[in-house]
């Protein structure tokens, strides 16, 4: 069975968010989505300083299967991008709640978060 | 996917050992147990054992077997020895391809042929309906029969640990007919398509378990790990190897496909000779390349070749190369920027320069 942090959020689309106390937030792909996609071989990510809407792509993880989309869970502006899963992309797979974190970003509107799924939810959804 | 898929004989078997199972050509089948790249270096290290029982057999005999079979394939097999095998294609008469093959010959009347499972139902049917009056018969076996396949630098020697068959007779593309862990009937073969060493095994269908489970029991000790499609893809790639549907298709021909070696135009008459020999003499208008990217992104199937801001070509087929730890894939491109060096691939928006390769990754 996947895990399901309970301290995070979640989208159905299986990204998950963890609110930081200095307001920003951290993203990344959930347990379930790296069990799904396989060894995971590259992942695109944005530039500092771009914004992006609640549901817009903000980047690309790679399998050795497939390419999937990554969505952005809120309306967000890109503060910093996990420079460390160019060399390590394994990493999606071995930690995706820790090192494998994607970007951390500066909510426009933190009311968006609240209408993300707990952790119940998105297990539900599993 | 609404139809009901096909199971293997190891369908039990695959959910016990963790797979992960996927449509494939009609058939439920692994695409992995433990992961893609795994499997794929313990096929290059140790050894992986594959279940392939989706792939169609079907046996052809009478008095004119061997003269059937010369004049419905590209390669010859009237000069195979009983005891051997040979990769062939089967053309149409425009040299598309209808499959490609392996043909085992048992005796001077009887041969089994290894089919494509996506075409083995159509391969049948093409093959009967080219009989006409020769004495033969082509019987469908893909029900009777499963298939295993061993490979990697071990496998001879785990193989060796479950039969008494003496494998170092063998030689490649050879096959010998005995036991293996206690099942009889089982061929043999020094085939494979991984581009590591390693054997085919075909055996009775009822069978399959008890062999598969012998072979990973006197195999785990020495690093043999169950392999799925996912690997065995990765795998021919490396290697070079055509995969129906990509490299080789009723639009693509064994000579656009660089398997001219397997058409013999001494022959005097077999299907797709006159199309197949315009295109050897004249050249084809498109011919298949190996290639790889110095990137971590995959060009994948359908991605468009450009030689400056022309359209030149496709991809047929693309993953990461477990051994060289970059992207590497075959692309259909138009004659004369086949050897180009200033060639590159969109993926998704972002033009690479792809690199021609002209051999195989691994060899």
């Amino acid at each position: 069975m996947s895990q399901v942090p309970a301290n995070l959020r979640y989208t159905k689309e299986h990204e998950w968010i963890r609110l930081e106390a200095d307001g920003t937030a951290t993203i990344g792909i959930t347990d379930h989505a790296q069990a799904a996609l396989g060894d995971v071989t590259f992942v695109d990510l944005p530039k500092v300083g771009k914004s992006f809407a609640a549901g817009e792509v903000f980047g690309t993880v790679e399998s050795v299967k497939a390419a999937s989309d990554l969505y952005c869970p809120v309306s967000a502006e890109i503060v910093e991008a996990n420079t460390g899963l160019n060399d390590s992309p394994d990493l999606v797979n071995r930690e995706p709640y820790g090192a494998a974190w994607m970007i951390r970003v500066k909510l426009k509107n933190p009311a968006e978060a609240a209408q993300l799924l707990d952790a119940a939810a998105y297990s539900a959804t599993l | 996917m609404s139809e009901s898929l096909a199971r293997t004989p190891l369908y039990d078997l695959h959910a016990e050992l963790g797979a992960r199972l996927v449509p494939f050509a009609g058939w439920e089948m692994p695409v992995q147990y433990t992961g893609i790249i795994e499997e794929h270096m313990a096929v290059r290290k140790t050894a992986g054992l594959f279940d392939v029982s989706h792939m169609g057999e079907a046996r052809i005999r009478g008095r004119d077997a061997a003269a059937f079979l010369d004049r419905i394939m590209t390669n010859e097999l009237s000069t195979l020895k009983p005891g051997a095998a040979r990769y062939t294609l089967m053309c149409q008469p425009d040299g598309g391809c209808v499959d490609d093959l392996i043909v085992y010959r048992f005796s001077e009347t009887e041969f089994l042929i290894c089919l494509n499972a996506s075409n083995a139902q159509k391969d049948i049917a093409w093959m009967r309906s080219l009989v006409g009056t020769a004495k033969v018969e082509v019987l469908d076996e893909c029900a009777a029969w499963a298939q295993l396949a061993i490979q990697g630098p071990l496998a001879e020697q785990i193989l060796a640990l479950t039969t008494a068959l003496p494998l170092a007779t063998i030689r490649r593309f050879g096959f010998l007919v005995g036991e293996v862990a206690g099942a009889s009937g089982c061929v043999v073969s020094r085939t494979g398509y991984t581009g590591s060493a390693g054997f085919e095994i075909y055996l009775p269908a009822a069978s399959a378990t008890q062999v598969a489970r012998a072979l990973l029991a006197a195999g785990k000790p020495h690093g043999l790990i169950p392999a799925g499609l996912g690997a065995r893809d990765s795998l021919r790639l490396e290697a070079g190897y055509p995969l129906y549907g990509h490299e080789i298709s009723e639009r693509i021909s064994p000579i656009q496909a660089g398997l001219g070696w397997t058409v013999k135009f001494t022959k005097a008459q077999f299907v797709g000779r006159e199309a197949l020999r315009r295109q050897a003499e004249g050249g084809p208008p498109s011919s298949v390349i190996l290639f790889s990217l110095a990137d971590r992104r995959i060009a994948r199937q359908g991605a468009t070749v450009f030689a400056g801001d022309t359209a030149v070509g496709e991809v047929l087929s693309g993953t990461l190369s477990p051994v060289l730890n970059k992207p590497i894939g075959t692309a259909l491109v138009a004659a004369g920027f086949t050897g180009s060096t200033e060639l590159t691939v969109d993926i998704r928006g972002t033009r690479l320069p792809l690199h021609v390769s002209v051999e195989p990754f691994v060899k």
